[in-house]
């Protein structure tokens, strides 16, 4: 084998490490505030590739309009819950957040739509759309059931997984999409060609492990975030909501899925269902990070993006069977060293 | 005076077990009031239910408001205030931290009034201020979590157990910062194997058996009860000093 194209291989593998970096991280940031595996993050990432390649033809994509649907729905329940004692101020928060939140964003997509529409723009739409999308999937599949065990969040979340992923196929159809690049600067050093693209996925993931560790270590937000992860009951006691910790916490996962979408579906062809096996990757990075570890799910996903571009250029048949096979000897590794723990109760 | 806490009739129940059944108890403003009774008589369950850990029967009052339709995080801005007796800390997070989530409910301004006189009170705290609570001592722990509790500015601190499982120097300093609250406008509730040490400091003292208060009265008379003091405090007649 000779160097360049060990370099090129090397190139390819961060790039898209870096990516499942990123849903790692969302994936451990999710589990330990809410202690849900969030299977929907790979929906999160085609919502926000495909809605941002669709505002990029000029059209709305549907998910806008999911996001407004989702909104009554969420409304609903907290209307039921404060039925015995209507606060104002909650119902107008409510209001405000559910209701016109999702239909502002619906109302500028639908007057900004037009093929002409800057790239920001159309980025900042999708944004919205699916951080929306994220913040009422958890007032209203995973809120209500926030006291049960992770088996029945589990099962929860593959539940939405497949929800989502079938109003994809409504939203986008079964043909690939693909979005305009954020910029067509290339830079070449070496052999190695960088493009704007790949410039903005190191730049971009960089800035957000940087800002996430900013948020969690400096702010009182992020530590009440971190109190939740740590001990529940001793958040409650303190008057931190554990439901505003688990929005919060699905709000950023859905929002750092929508950004690894739109930083991918430049680069390859996006389907409504490739979201899926794309968070699987990142899920394989925080099960090697034991879904607490932060830095060693940042490093195992770069690892399992250097290895799935050599495999595909070595045998590229079992590219996915060669990924998914890491996660047997850290499985088998963490079952010897870590007794077996009974799953809290609470 | 009017009550701060007003608890009237509570039962409380796990499935269909009562583990407290018809409890009334009144705390005032600026006093001191504390439930002594035996191991697995309900007296955590007790001040579970009143900080909403539980679901109760019955009416709990807090600074004029029916607490009912009020959960946890509504009580703690309420005013009110537990120190549970695991004690709960973020262990992972540093002393400092764990101070500043306390006041996660008020105002930044005062806040820093409440690391002031938190630090104050525990001096140990501030010399372990970037410390991992989890590192910490058992007096730490047991400090820190008051501290926490403090920092929120709570009406009423409901302790449970903070004695537990602590060497006796370090009891009876807990028990001196006990008795200072009440100089800073704290009402306490506390509940207490240790008889001794809590009748006193505490201003009045109800005594639980098996879910139900037996007895209630002021410290002093309850101290000086013959059959609290053969159950509790494991002599037969009044007069000697407690410690």
């Amino acid at each position: 084998m000779n160097t360049t194209i060990m370099l090129f291989l090397l190139q390819d593998g961060i790039t898209n490490g870096a990516v499942y970096a990123l849903l790692g991280l969302a994936l451990v940031l999710v589990f330990a505030v809410t202690r849900v595996i969030l299977i929907p993050q790979g929906e999160f990432v085609t919502y926000g590739a495909l809605s941002y390649a669709m505002l990029a033809t000029g059209q709305v994509p549907g998910t806008a309009r999911l996001a407004v649907a989702m909104g009554v729905v969420a409304f609903g329940l907290d209307l039921f819950v404060v039925r015995k004692s209507l606060r104002l101020r909650r119902v107008a928060r409510s209001v405000a957040l559910n209701i016109a939140f999702p239909v502002a964003i619906l109302t500028v997509a639908t007057a900004l739509a037009s093929p002409t529409t800057p790239i920001a723009v159309n980025i900042a739409l999708a944004l919205l759309i699916v951080a929306a999308i994220g913040l009422f999937l958890y007032r209203i599949a995973f809120q209500p059931i926030a006291h049960t065990s992770v088996l029945v969040l589990l099962i929860a979340s593959v539940g939405c997984h497949l929800a989502l992923q079938g109003l994809g196929l409504v939203f986008f159809g079964a043909e690939g999409l693909r979005g305009p690049a954020l910029s067509s600067a290339a830079l070449t050093i070496g052999p190695l060609r960088f493009t704007g693209q790949s410039i903005a996925v190191y730049g971009l993931t960089i800035a957000f492990i940087v800002g996430l560790w900013l948020f969690f270590g400096f702010t009182l937000m992020g530590k009440a975030l971190r109190a939740t992860a740590v001990n529940r009951l001793g958040a409650r006691l303190v008057g931190i909501r554990t439901t505003l910790s688990g929005q919060i916490a699905f709000l950023l996962a859905s929002l750092i899925g929508a950004i690894s979408g739109i930083l991918i579906v430049p680069i390859t062809t996006l389907y409504y269902d490739t979201g899926f096996l794309i968070g699987l990757k990142g899920f394989i990075a925080a099960i090697i990070g034991g879904l607490v570890s932060y830095p060693l799910t940042a490093i195992a996903a770069l690892v399992v993006g250097i290895v799935e571009a050599f495999s595909s250029f070595y045998a590229s048949n079992f590219k996915e069977v060669i990924v998914f096979t890491l996660i047997l000897p850290v499985l088998v590794l963490r079952s010897l060293a870590a007794p077996a723990v009974e799953e809290e109760k609470d | 005076m009017s009550a701060l806490l007003q608890v009237s009739d509570v039962h409380v129940a796990y499935g269909k077990v009562e583990a407290v059944r018809a409890v009334s108890l009144d705390v005032a403003d600026n006093e001191i009031v504390t439930i002594i009774g035996a191991n697995g008589a309900g007296k955590t369950t007790l001040l579970n239910a009143i900080m909403g850990i539980l679901p109760l029967r019955g009416s709990a009052v807090f600074a004029g408001a029916d607490m009912a339709p009020l959960d946890i995080e509504d009580r703690v801005a309420a005013g009110l205030s537990l120190v549970p007796e695991h004690r709960e800390l973020f262990a992972t997070m540093n002393v400092e931290d764990n101070l500043q989530l306390g006041a996660f409910r008020i105002p930044k301004a005062v806040a820093a009034r409440s690391f002031e006189r938190v630090y104050t009170l525990f001096p140990r705290l501030k010399e372990r201020r970037k410390q991992l609570a989890g590192t910490l001592s058992g007096g730490e722990q047991q400090m820190l979590a008051m501290g926490r509790a403090l920092m929120g500015t709570p009406k009423l601190l409901m302790l449970d157990e903070p004695s537990l499982g602590l060497a006796p120097i370090i009891v009876a300093d807990i028990f001196r910062i006990v008795g200072e609250l009440r100089a800073a406008g704290v009402s306490v509730l506390l509940v207490e194997q240790n008889a001794q040490a809590a009748l006193q400091i505490a201003d009045r003292a109800y005594v639980m058996e098996l879910g139900e208060f037996i007895l209630n009265g002021s410290a002093k008379d309850i101290a000086s009860n013959a059959r609290v003091a053969a159950s509790y405090l494991g002599f037969q007649h009044e007069g000697e000093s407690a410690i």
